[in-house]
């Protein structure tokens, strides 16, 4: 519940007719944060009918002098007197929009419920004394902006009356504040000369302030971008459940932006399925006509059977969200034991969840102190950026795309320890420029199955040097290709002959040579092909990240041919060389071959001739769904 | 959507959420105006059916109206109904005050419900705008081993994420209508066409504004022979929608120290 100045509008952006704006007030304590409160609300006519006479009159039988502040404090006690507790709002209105104020009282506090509505916060108003100018703690709450990502920021300078509305001492501390904000990427909308307590430059120019020309507070607040109503984002519903009570099978959840309706086209991430939707579905009165937008609690059904679960997102095919495994966030951490790097963690965005580990701490802050300590833990009540990698792929919005699904909390325990909002996604690895926005291919993966009568596929082959990789690679290839499909090699040595020249033989260089063939093989299996990859990849480690890779795509075959029947053939004269000692940091006559433990299929090729192993192939393919029976279902698996 | 579709969306959400994440959960149903309309969400949500029991905790002192009532819709809603008795009252801690102590049977038939069944979860129809301890509750509550509230060590909630992994052996409670006000329920009612008992309505000058067992609630004055007149009087009273139950002004913290030992 929120306290509702003005009889009032819905508490979410959409449904509103006017443009709502989320604002918050920071400043140094004493600055005048209340007193321009109180003035904003009485001079936009936001109060209820009396409440300024009664004040008034109270001040006066009290023999104090009124305060503009008395009204913030009269309205606190109410909200505090009153029955409700997520009392952190106060709302008003100027011509053009309605403005929900985030009250942001103390300091760890403060913190939390900026960062708890910065998703949502589309601008700040930062308040400056005229005698003090610009102190540490203005400067501390100018971070703080920066920090959440705070874009609009209105500067005002108040108790102009104390220093004789001099133009000079405002050009000083605008001058001041304006290099320190943008030090930072924070641009100032407007910097305003004020007296919150007699009203100079809140809704009006007075002739004290002459010299002034730019807009008042309330016009800066009327010249605010709104932000994007929810309705007008992208589709997301994230799944909460699908029922079967009777012959409907239901897929249920709340659509969190966007809109949908009987007969879009949807994609379900992260699998990328494609569907229509065949209703939706309600009580008492089934199936609704009309579009259903955010903020509804629906349920849908598909007209095609398809696996989908709790977790998964529904999308429009255009307009999808992004599949990670690995983001970055900046968190807000409310558990006693800080978080550190290499913490195992249980992360929830929306209804899915994943296993997660904390990669790396970019930055940690005391919200208190603004001391940034590199890569250290994060401590209670403390804010900071991290790096997280998840076990399962999860379908997510960087937060400043979308302010709901953006966001993700932190479990630990099966409590909830910390949360935050999504900055990127796919972070770390790579020093990703944030602007990158992948292009999706024009064709769906449905397309491309119903072509090559089979899905995409990474088929990687491991085993000792001459174990038979490539000549059953080869055949494979060449099966597949004769059945129609589109099968492309990929040859450990080959790529290193070129997109891998670069690297050598080390640990880091044979892990990222993995890396490499596991991402170029799942682009192509992402986009219907079959990557048929031999390589040694002698570690089980890199095995199992280019398994992370591909995902639910990948096909381990072991080809575990006897280590003295691949000496035998050495057909590239390596064993030779390696035993003369001319070849360093050869796999196979160490002991450093490290054989999978669950391959989808293990083959000797000294017991079995290549024909053989290639029907043994094909076959395990068909029983993984990657090849398609003729008698299967086309629409069954994509 | 308005503000009703809002309330309305939010409260199947949650429903939705103690579903999928609880693997035990029964709905607890007082016959009264806020559990009605829980039902009826609890309908919407799961698209006809509720796919749990409705569990009520019955004093045998309820109104004969409530009884009715009960037997009927149980019916009609296709409820899976499980009654459960309470002990009787020198069961219970004699140092409350006699209502606390006549409500706290209630409590006690609660726990004997809850190690019959095993849930792990309570859904239960209580608004943070009755009563201040509610006031301060989570959607989803979690429960001591003893049924307790721990008001002290309340996990954070936010953003619609609950937590909702109970201790072995205890339990959480949820609350699909915490953010609701009793103007909501009755404006919800009447625009969905909620079936409600008549003592909800005046009769010679008085009504029941909130229902409990019939020795520890008494009606208030009113004349709001309908839902349009109850809406109209509640913009305009003064009186505290549990000003009629005799429990909440025994003594100053008998309700709390009801709440904390496990009263809804």
């Amino acid at each position: 519940m929120n306290m509702i100045v003005t009889p009032a509008s819905p508490a979410t952006p959409n449904g509103t007719t006017r443009p709502q704006v989320r604002i918050v007030i920071v400043g140094h304590v004493d600055h005048g944060k209340s007193t321009l409160v109180g003035r904003l609300l009485h001079e936009t006519g936001s109060l209820p009918d009396g409440k300024l006479e009664m004040l008034k009159a109270v001040s006066a039988r009290r023999g104090m002098p009124f305060e503009w502040s008395f009204l913030l404090d009269a309205l606190q006690t109410e909200r505090d007197q009153g029955i409700t507790i997520d009392t952190t709002q106060i709302r008003f209105r100027t011509n053009s929009r309605d403005i929900v104020l985030i009250d942001a009282p103390g300091h760890a506090e403060f913190l939390r419920n900026m960062i708890t509505g910065a998703s949502q916060a589309d601008g700040a108003v930062l308040i400056i004394d005229a005698l003090e100018g610009v102190r540490d703690q203005t400067r501390r709450h100018g971070y703080l902006l920066h920090l959440l990502g705070v874009k609009q920021v209105a500067i005002v300078v108040n108790k102009m009356d104390r220093v004789d509305f001099s133009a000079e001492r405002f050009k000083e501390i605008s001058d001041e504040i304006s290099a320190h904000l943008n030090g930072l990427g924070v641009k100032p909308t407007a910097v305003i000369p004020i007296s919150a307590r007699d009203g100079d430059g809140v809704a009006m120019r007075t002739d004290r302030i002459s010299w002034y020309k730019g807009p008042t507070v309330v016009e800066a607040l009327d010249a605010l971008e709104p932000a994007r109503p929810l309705e007008a984002l992208a589709l997301r519903l994230p799944v909460q459940a699908i029922y079967k009570f009777d012959d409907r099978r239901i897929v249920a959840g709340r659509i969190e932006s966007g809109s949908l309706i009987a007969g879009d086209e949807i994609v379900i991430m992260p699998a990328g399925k494609i569907a229509k939707i065949k209703t939706v579905e309600s009580w008492p009165v089934t199936p609704v006509a009309g579009r259903q937008g955010a903020g509804r609690s629906v349920g849908i059904t598909l007209d095609r059977e398809l696996f989908v679960e709790r977790g998964d997102i529904i999308a429009h095919a255009s307009a999808a969200p992004r599949e990670t495994r690995r983001l970055r966030a900046r968190i807000f951490w409310l558990h006693d034991k800080p978080l550190a790097k290499g913490d195992q963690l249980l992360v929830r965005c929306g209804p899915k969840e994943s296993r997660a580990t904390v990669v790396a701490i970019e930055k940690a802050v005391d919200p208190g102190e603004l001391s940034s300590s590199e890569n250290k833990a994060i401590g209670r009540n403390h804010v900071g950026e991290i790096d997280i990698s998840l076990s399962n792929p999860i379908a997510t919005d960087p937060y400043t795309e979308n302010p709901r699904t953006g966001r993700l909390v932190i479990e630990v325990s099966g409590r909830i320890a910390g949360g935050g909002l999504v900055l990127s996604v796919d972070a770390g690895q790579r020093a990703l420029p944030v602007d990158i926005v992948p292009v999706e291919s024009a064709l769906r993966p449905d397309e491309r199955s119903a072509r090559y009568q089979h899905n995409g596929a990474v088929v990687w082959l491991t085993g000792l040097p001459a174990s038979g990789k490539s000549t059953l690679a080869k055949a494979l290839e060449r099966r597949l290709f004769t059945n129609g499909g589109s099968p492309i090699l990929l040859d450990g040595d080959t790529l290193r002959a070129g997109l891998n020249s670069d690297l050598g033989f080390s640990t880091a260089d044979r892990s990222e040579n993995i890396r490499r063939l596991a991402e170029v093989a799942t682009h192509l299996a992402r986009n219907g092909h079959i990557a048929i990859v031999a390589a040694v990849s002698p570690a089980r480690e890199h095995r199992a990240t280019a398994r992370r890779i591909a995902d639910t795509a990948f096909r381990e075959i072991h080809v575990a041919t006897p280590a003295e029947v691949c000496e035998d053939r050495d057909p590239k004269g390596h064993y030779k060389k390696a035993r003369a000692g001319a070849l360093a940091s050869f796999t196979g006559i160490g002991n450093d071959y490290e054989a999978p433990q669950a391959a989808e299929l293990v083959i000797d090729t000294s017991t079995r001739t290549v024909a053989e192993a290639a029907d043994e192939i094909e076959q395990m393919l068909k029983t993984t769904g990657v090849l398609f029976d003729e008698t299967v279902d086309l629409a069954a698996n994509i | 959507m308005d503000h009703l579709d809002q309330l309305e969306a939010q409260s199947i959400y949650i429903f939705r959420e103690a579903f999928a994440r609880l693997k035990k959960i029964a709905l607890l149903w007082s016959l009264g105006k806020d559990s009605n309309v829980m039902i009826w969400l609890a309908r919407k949500a799961f698209f006809g059916r509720v796919p749990f029991p409705a569990l009520h905790v019955d004093t045998g002192k309820k109104f004969p109206e409530m009884y009715r009532f009960r037997d009927h819709y149980g019916k009609e809603w296709d409820l899976d109904l499980r009654v459960e008795p309470c002990p009787p009252i020198d069961a219970v801690d004699p140092t409350l005050p006699p209502a606390a102590r006549s409500a706290a049977r209630k409590t006690e038939g609660l726990k004997m419900a809850l190690g019959k069944f095993g849930f792990d979860g309570l859904i239960a129809g209580i608004r943070r705008d009755e009563e201040a301890t509610r006031a301060k509750e989570r959607v989803f509550s979690p429960r001591g081993l003893e049924g307790n509230w721990d008001v002290r060590d309340q996990p954070p909630e936010f953003w619609d994420h609950f937590n909702a992994s109970p201790p072995q052996g205890a339990h959480l409670r949820i609350h699909p209508i915490l953010h609701w006000t009793e103007a909501d329920i009755w404006a919800y009612t009447k625009r969905e066409n909620i079936p409600i008992i008549p003592l909800y309505l005046a009769r010679d000058g008085k009504r029941y504004r909130s229902l409990g067992d019939q020795d520890i609630t008494n009606p208030v004055a009113s004349t709001a022979s309908n839902i349009d007149e109850i809406l109209i009087e509640l913009e305009q009273t003064k009186v505290p929608e549990r000003a009629g139950r005799a429990l909440d002004h025994e003594t100053e913290d008998a309700f709390e120290r009801l709440r904390v030992a496990g009263y809804l």
